[in-house]
């Protein structure tokens, strides 16, 4: 018989013997990659969890009052929820916090990041009218914070501090809106190109460019943006900020247009070859088989491909620091600057102070932009899938 | 006659606009490409690459920006290949084809690929700066502040998760180019799973890791929204030593010069020069991951 | 006398609800040649694959009865798989080298085994070119990728990876039907020279093949073994009608 070999290693048939299959093996080696794998694996759903739980977490301050003094609407309530805050790291004991405002006072000098452009926009520039030197003057009061959040004055550095999202949500739509408008079209179009009549030569050249475009890294096209794009538009259209809205929304169209492009080519090259063959049976021509079949068939593809861009578009940080003019305007002019909900993120938590309703405020609108993308992304996913099977399997 | 003729005007009307479209796209990207190698290709030269910048970013080169800008991807790929890759073994290799937990698991990966990467900045400033990193301090130096600060690691960490997507998608793509009858041959030889993945399976999806790898570093080497407030700087005298250095990278280089910086005529050929870098590097990466990926699924044909 | 090196006795597989395998009871000698044939679909194909236990990687397939080799139950709780199929080698209808060279192909049994020593890995890879009679041909590139090789070749290849391993029982799963006829002849001839050191069982759906070198023939219908005995006597005088049937070509 043969002899066994400890610790996992397999036995060696002898040459005379028998192998001998009766006793279980354990194999250390296997055991310890099917553990380490797996567990390995849970770590996308994990970290999952865990951006969702820390960004929310150090948002969730201004939802109760941790450190009110000031006059306005004091606390003495939600005092019950402060327990079970957990760790009360950011509770700071009040000298702690005035030490924290002195380097607030630097942020005088530093006033001028929040200028951003150089060559902006005069008009524009109401906010820093608004932008006094706060010395040390008052604590933030959270709850005073969470009532401001639905007006439309971003004043985060002053003496009154008010956090009106409005202004910022009103301009990351309206960024929105104009690259789409831009994009959509033009990357559906096309893709329906490339899926319908590009013969293979064409189609060699037009999928590496987009592929191409889609690694363009932001800042690039920001620059793009920033210096050539705004000139250019500028004559044309001849308004007067040079960066707004319009060219910053030019500018997340180029970037979104790979994505929108891609996922639209990917649902119509899905329609299956059967509705073609069946149409161009019927005697319709390529194109009318392509806009009349082809394009409909695909269209639950289509629209995920657009709540993509949106997405995209959505949470870009920095084309929009770079080519906006990065004002918070409340207007519907595509010809002024805006401040999105991302390039305040991006422009502002460096310089902010850590435990501060600023602080909390600004992860207050990372959340809400996660939570935006992460519903946007589930309809995407479940309605396509929905959709498709059901048109696929017949209505 | 009319009716045919009018279908066809509509044709290729259609054909145009389509046409048009593709066209006006490649266009776009050409004219970026063009303008920026224009703009920048006098500013590049040895020195350029090679030096400090000087006078307050109107002269030298941007040696440190690229310094970190690889120091900074090759951190983050250490981080992000081997949690990516066996990610995508478990997927191919032990979860079940249609089980809650695979789906879990795709659904998890294909939502971190489009939360917005200003987000991974937030999540690395409030979980690895501020709650692994202050832990860190509390334990081991006794509340001094060392790692509970902006610095390469967690930047690099943070741009990790960002990537992470991106590894599973084409290691997973590469691990299911190799076909099942090799699995089974090798286990009906006595190997047992794990030998088969380390032996058969893995090295027959090098080229996908490859792929997923390049791909996550051109990612990483142009987003700077993650790093914004994890750890990158405008200007650091000294090459980040060690991992609780902050750095500089070439995209964040870009966007404060171009925004920011006091005099804009004297910085403007550098700020080209440092975009053409970046665009080129991004591009050869990007280049070399399509070659790859074409050959894989040329393999999966044949 | 010869040993009945596997026997099953009411044998039953399902893939899920569905009855595959009817009550099978059969037992295969030792060193010889037993060939399973029968129309397609009928089970025989599953089978052969119950007898390493491959089955064990699909989904939903249950396993009732007993399968003995060597009088060890290996359906047991207690049985190590993986040295399982050590023991019995399986070569599939289409030939899968890996994409490696030729040398590795073969080494990669052994290698897993622990043999580390080149001389030694040498010498097994040479035995085992040998036996599959496809030494000669590819000698002098050893270090050649296996896929350059011709469909027959590779097949050859992949039979003598599997005895590399020095397994006792080499199951065959239609080897050469995916081959030339040529390629197929080779094969043949090298299968009745291995009887000599291994115990084979062939699955095929070429009758002729059956005859020309099977010493003992199963014919599997519906999933049911239908009848089993020497090959001389199924395909000149066998008992059951339906054996006639498919012998003389009226189904299947």
């Amino acid at each position: 018989m043969t002899k066994k070999n400890q610790k996992g290693k397999p036995s060696k048939s002898s040459d005379s013997g028998l192998i001998d299959i009766t006793r279980k093996k354990f194999r250390w080696s296997d055991y310890l990659a099917e553990k380490v794998i797996k567990g390995t694996a849970f770590l996308s759903i994990t970290i999952i969890v865990l951006i969702f739980f820390f960004v929310f977490r150090e948002s969730l301050p201004i939802f109760y009052s941790a450190k009110s003094t000031e006059q306005t609407e004091t606390a003495g309530n939600a005092s019950s929820v402060q327990e079970t805050y957990g760790e009360v790291t950011d509770k700071p004991a009040a000298p702690e916090v005035q030490e924290t405002y002195g380097e607030v006072t630097d942020q005088s000098n530093t006033q001028e990041q929040y200028g951003e452009v150089k060559d902006t926009s005069a008009p524009a520039d109401s906010v820093e009218k608004a932008y006094t030197v706060s010395a040390g003057s008052g604590f933030d009061d959270n709850r005073s914070a969470l009532k401001s959040l639905l007006t439309k004055d971003w004043v985060p550095v002053s003496e009154k501090p008010r956090y009106g999202i409005l202004s910022l949500i009103i301009g990351t739509f309206k960024i929105t809106i104009i690259s789409i408008l831009f994009a959509a079209p033009l990357a559906i179009l096309a893709a329906l190109y490339t899926a319908s009549f590009a013969g293979k030569r064409l189609k060699e050249i037009i999928k590496p460019t987009i592929e191409l475009l889609a690694g363009f890294p932001s800042v690039v096209i920001g620059f793009f943006a920033l210096m050539v794009l705004a000139t250019f538009l500028q004559e044309i259209f001849h308004y007067e900020t040079r960066l707004n809205s319009f060219v910053g929304g030019i500018a997340m169209g180029i970037a979104a247009i790979p994505i929108i492009f891609t996922i639209t080519e990917d649902a119509l090259t899905a329609v299956p070859k059967t509705f073609n063959e069946a149409s161009l049976a019927l005697g319709a021509s390529k194109w009318q088989t392509a806009f009349l079949v082809i394009l409909p068939a695909a269209t639950p593809g289509i629209f995920a491909a657009v709540l993509l861009g949106i997405g995209r578009v959505f949470g870009e940080t920095m084309i929009a620091l770079m080519a906006t003019g990065n004002a918070a305007m409340m207007d519907l002019n595509p010809f002024t600057s805006v401040r999105t909900l991302a390039a305040t993120i991006g422009a502002e938590m460096a310089e902010v102070v850590f435990g501060d309703t600023h602080y909390n405020v600004l992860f207050l609108i990372g959340s809400l932009l996660f939570i935006f993308t992460f519903i946007l992304n589930a309809i995407a996913e479940f309605y396509v899938k929905g959709k498709l099977m059901k048109r696929i399997q017949g209505k | 006659m009319i009716k045919s003729f009018k279908k066809n005007i509509k044709g290729i009307l259609i054909e145009g606009l389509t046409l048009s479209s593709a066209l006006l796209i490649i266009a776009i990207v050409v004219v970026m490409v063009t303008v920026i190698v224009i703009g920048g290709k006098d500013q590049i030269s040895w020195e350029f690459l090679t030096s400090f910048p000087e006078d307050g970013m109107t002269k030298g080169g941007i040696f440190p920006a690229i310094y970190g800008t690889a120091l900074l991807v090759i951190i983050m790929s250490v981080a992000a290949v081997p949690f990516g890759t066996i990610t995508a073994i478990y997927l191919t290799e032990y979860a079940k084809e249609n089980s809650v937990i695979a789906k879990t698991i795709r659904f998890a990966v294909r939502t971190l690929a489009v939360i917005p990467s200003i987000i991974y900045g937030l999540f690395g400033l409030g979980f690895f700066i501020k709650f692994v990193g202050t832990q860190m301090d509390n334990t081991f130096l006794g509340g001094q502040l060392k790692w509970g600060q902006p610095n390469i690691l967690w930047a690099s960490l943070t741009m990790a998760l960002l990537t992470l997507p991106v590894v599973i998608v084409s290691v997973e793509e590469a691990l299911k180019t190799v076909p099942k009858d090799l699995r089974a041959a090798s286990l009906a030889l006595g190997a047992t799973k794990w030998q088969t993945i380390w032996k058969v399976v893995i090295p027959g999806s090098i080229s996908g890791i490859m792929t997923g790898t390049i791909l996550a570093v051109s990612r990483g080497a142009g987003e700077v929204a993650p790093i914004l407030f994890t750890g990158v700087a405008y200007y650091v005298a000294t090459l980040p030593s060690s991992l609780s250095d902050q750095f500089m990278v070439l995209g964040y280089h870009i966007y404060v010069m171009t925004t920011q910086s006091a005099n804009v005529d004297k910085t403007m050929p550098i700020q080209f020069g440092t975009t053409l870098v970046l665009l080129a590097l991004t591009f050869i990466l990007n280049i070399s991951a399509i070659v790859l990926r074409y050959r894989i699924r040329k393999k999966k044909t044949n | 006398m010869t040993r009945e090196k596997i026997h099953t006795e009411n044998m039953f597989l399902y893939y899920g609800s569905k009855l595959a395998l009817n009550d099978i009871s059969i037992q295969i000698p030792e060193k010889k040649v037993t060939a399973f044939i029968g129309p397609s679909g009928c089970g025989k194909s599953t089978f052969l694959r119950s007898l390493n236990r491959m089955n064990d990687l699909i989904d939903g397939v249950k396993i009732e009865g007993n399968i003995f080799i060597d009088d060890i139950n290996i359906y047991d709780n207690n049985i190590d798989v993986v040295t399982l199929r050590k023991k019995v080698g399986m070569v599939f209808q289409k030939s899968n080298p890996f994409a490696k060279s030729i040398y590795e192909n073969v080494a990669y049994g052994p290698r897993i085994n622990g043999v580390k020593e080149k001389k030694q890995l040498d010498e097994i890879v040479e035995t085992a070119l040998r036996n599959a009679a496809i030494w000669e041909e590819v000698k002098d590139r050893l270090g050649d990728s296996a896929m350059g090789l011709s469909g027959g070749q590779q097949q050859r290849l992949c039979i003598a990876r599997t005895l590399a391993v020095n397994p006792e029982i080499v199951l065959m799963d239609e080897p050469a039907s995916a081959l030339d006829p040529l390629s197929t002849s080779k094969i043949e001839e090298l299968i009745v020279q291995l009887k000599e050191k291994y115990t084979i069982v062939i699955v095929t759906h070429n009758m002729q093949q059956a005859a020309r070198i099977s010493d003992l023939t199963a014919f599997f219908y519906l999933g049911e073994l239908i009848e089993f005995d020497k090959t001389k006597k199924i395909f000149t005088n066998p008992d059951k009608k339906q054996t006639e049937d498919y012998i003389t070509g009226r189904f299947g």
